[in-house]
């Protein structure tokens, strides 16, 4: 099994979940983060004072699938939330050991 | 409001025996008066909180919103009990009123000031009283301690405002000398700033001014705060009257050309030096107009609010942007740069557009009376200098009394709502 984060923009989400869906994926947990990578911050002035902000909103997707979809999950997020500008985002893979549900206590390729 | 300079002297008479009074009271003006009060009233604990509150940072808002509830709430008790009778009763050399008044004695409910009773007159006055002192705490929000800012309050408005309002429209020498402020240039803008940019100085910044980023917690709020005060305004300026007939209505028609031109001015101001048109520019501008057209708002003709206007969006821009920064002082939410500078700039105004075909006694230099400007000038001078001078010796005094004027550097930090009231302003925090 593969556990895969995507960092991306928030206005994307939509794409990134219906492209997940057209593949079979099943469920996924989302958070709101804040960070910056190359795209750094932005500038906000009020009555004069510039504020920069360096932590800017973004999502992170975390998705749990079999090792041999991971491929092609990974490309489909790529390909949906790729608006070919900086902050777009990044994908990182990690094995997972296990996985359990709670409900029913199988385990496994079958708890996904 | 000049025309009650002329009334001044005879109002011990007057409210001695209102069935002596020569002009009789006036339903219609009583009224319109009645009116001007209440929306005069809303401008602090709802037009000013919510536009400070929501510049303010938002650990800080709900003390903010603390501080201008309760300058209305002292202001409204100090007035009744003595301040009413410092600003209006009978003059002692021009300087102050006596205490003749003192708890209202001698007035009931026949006194008339002028058409109006004197009651609604006194209340009317009130609510200037407690948005001029309401003014100032812009200039301190998120660090000043509670209890200080109380101490501050009674001094100010007793020491401070009182007075000057006495100079200007309770038979001083500054009415006398023909000074021209009709709704409170000098009394309140000039006098409120002056004495914010003083206690900014004292209290020094904030801790991590200039390094740190100081987000306000709701433009949403500050605009909202901003469309109250200019609601009200129109019974601060067109109220003045303490009428309501045609001067009432230039008043009300140059006030909201003011207003509208200023927020038009502010924001393109801004949107050619840092290339986008904000709302609290927006906001901003509104108020600059205002306070500019404050003084002149009897006096002077469309022509005139228009370019009152215009100067004021321009002049509240540069004094908040550019100004500041080259000084260096942190006047927090800019009760100096908007009030003190625009208000200056009005009650010059006041002195070069004043036009006679508005109210036929005064003109400006632009009508052929270069001597309004001096004396405009003069009472510009004399407000200043009062309230900066009386204002440092009120803060020491304070610091005496309540063992300093700042919240500790970890009270600052943590925030003024949680550290001083023990609240929040949402259940939610930003990082």
């Amino acid at each position: 099994m593969k556990k895969i984060d995507a960092i991306i923009k928030p206005f994307k989400l939509d794409d990134v979940k219906e492209a997940l869906n057209e593949i079979g994926i099943q469920g996924m947990t989302v958070t709101e983060v804040k960070g910056y990578g190359r795209q750094k911050g932005h500038k906000e002035i009020y009555r004069g004072a510039e504020y920069v902000v360096d932590f800017i909103p973004k999502i992170k997707i975390e998705v749990v699938v079999a090792a041999d979809q991971a491929p092609r999950v990974v490309e489909k997020i790529r390909q949906a939330a790729n608006t070919g500008k900086l902050g777009d985002g990044k994908i990182f893979v990690y094995s997972v050991e296990e996985a359990i549900r709670v409900r029913t206590g199988e385990t496994g390729l079958d708890a996904l | 409001m000049k025309r009650w300079v002329f009334w001044a002297g005879g109002l011990t008479l007057l409210t001695a025996s209102p069935a002596l009074a020569a002009e009789g009271l006036d339903t219609g003006n009583t009224a319109w008066m009645i009116v001007s009060t209440a929306l005069v009233m809303m401008m602090t604990p709802a037009g000013l909180a919510l536009f400070y509150g929501g510049m303010s940072r938002y650990k800080n808002l709900l003390n903010t919103v603390a501080m201008t509830f309760v300058a209305y709430c002292l202001a409204s008790v100090i007035w009744v009990l003595w301040g009413y009778s410092l600003a209006f009763g009978p003059s002692r050399g021009g300087i102050v009123g006596g205490l003749d008044y003192l708890l209202l004695n001698g007035i009931g409910v026949e006194s008339l000031t002028g058409t109006i009773p004197t009651y609604v007159f006194l209340l009317f006055q009130m609510t200037f009283a407690g948005i001029t002192v309401a003014l100032v705490l812009g200039s301190i929000v998120d660090r000043m301690k509670f209890s200080a800012w109380i101490v501050f309050t009674v001094l100010w408005v007793t020491c401070i405002y009182a007075p000057v309002a006495h100079w200007a429209w309770g038979g001083g020498w500054m009415g006398a000398m023909g000074a021209l402020d009709f709704a409170g240039g000098t009394v309140v803008h000039i006098n409120a700033g002056v004495a914010g940019l003083v206690l900014s100085l004292v209290l020094g910044k904030r801790v991590g001014y200039g390094r740190e980023a100081m987000f306000p917690s709701s433009i949403a709020l500050t605009a909202l705060g901003a469309a109250l005060l200019w609601f009200g305004w129109f019974g601060f300026n067109a109220g003045s009257q303490l009428a309501a007939d045609g001067l009432a209505g230039s008043a009300f028609l140059v006030t909201n050309t003011s207003a509208a031109v200023g927020a038009l001015s502010w924001m393109g101001a801004e949107w050619v030096v840092n290339r986008r048109p904000t709302v609290l520019g927006l906001a901003s501008g509104i108020v600059a107009g205002l306070v500019a057209i404050t003084p002149a708002a009897g006096f002077v003709s469309l022509p005139g609010a228009l370019i009152i206007g215009l100067v004021a969006g321009l002049l509240g821009f540069f004094s908040v942007a550019k100004l500041k920064g080259m000084l260096g002082y942190d006047d927090s939410l800019d009760a100096f740069g908007v009030h003190g500078m625009c208000g200056i700039w009005g009650a010059l105004a006041t002195g070069l557009l004043a036009n006679p075909a508005v109210n036929a006694n005064d003109s400006g230099l632009f009508f052929g009376n270069p001597g309004q400007l001096w004396i405009q000038t003069i009472s510009i001078l004399a407000t200043a200098a009062y309230s900066g001078i009386g204002t440092l010796a009120l803060v020491w005094l304070t610091r005496a009394i309540t063992g300093g004027l700042r919240v500790s550097r970890d009270d600052e930090i943590i925030g003024l709502d949680g550290s001083q009231h023990g609240e929040r302003a949402f259940d939610i925090q930003m990082s």
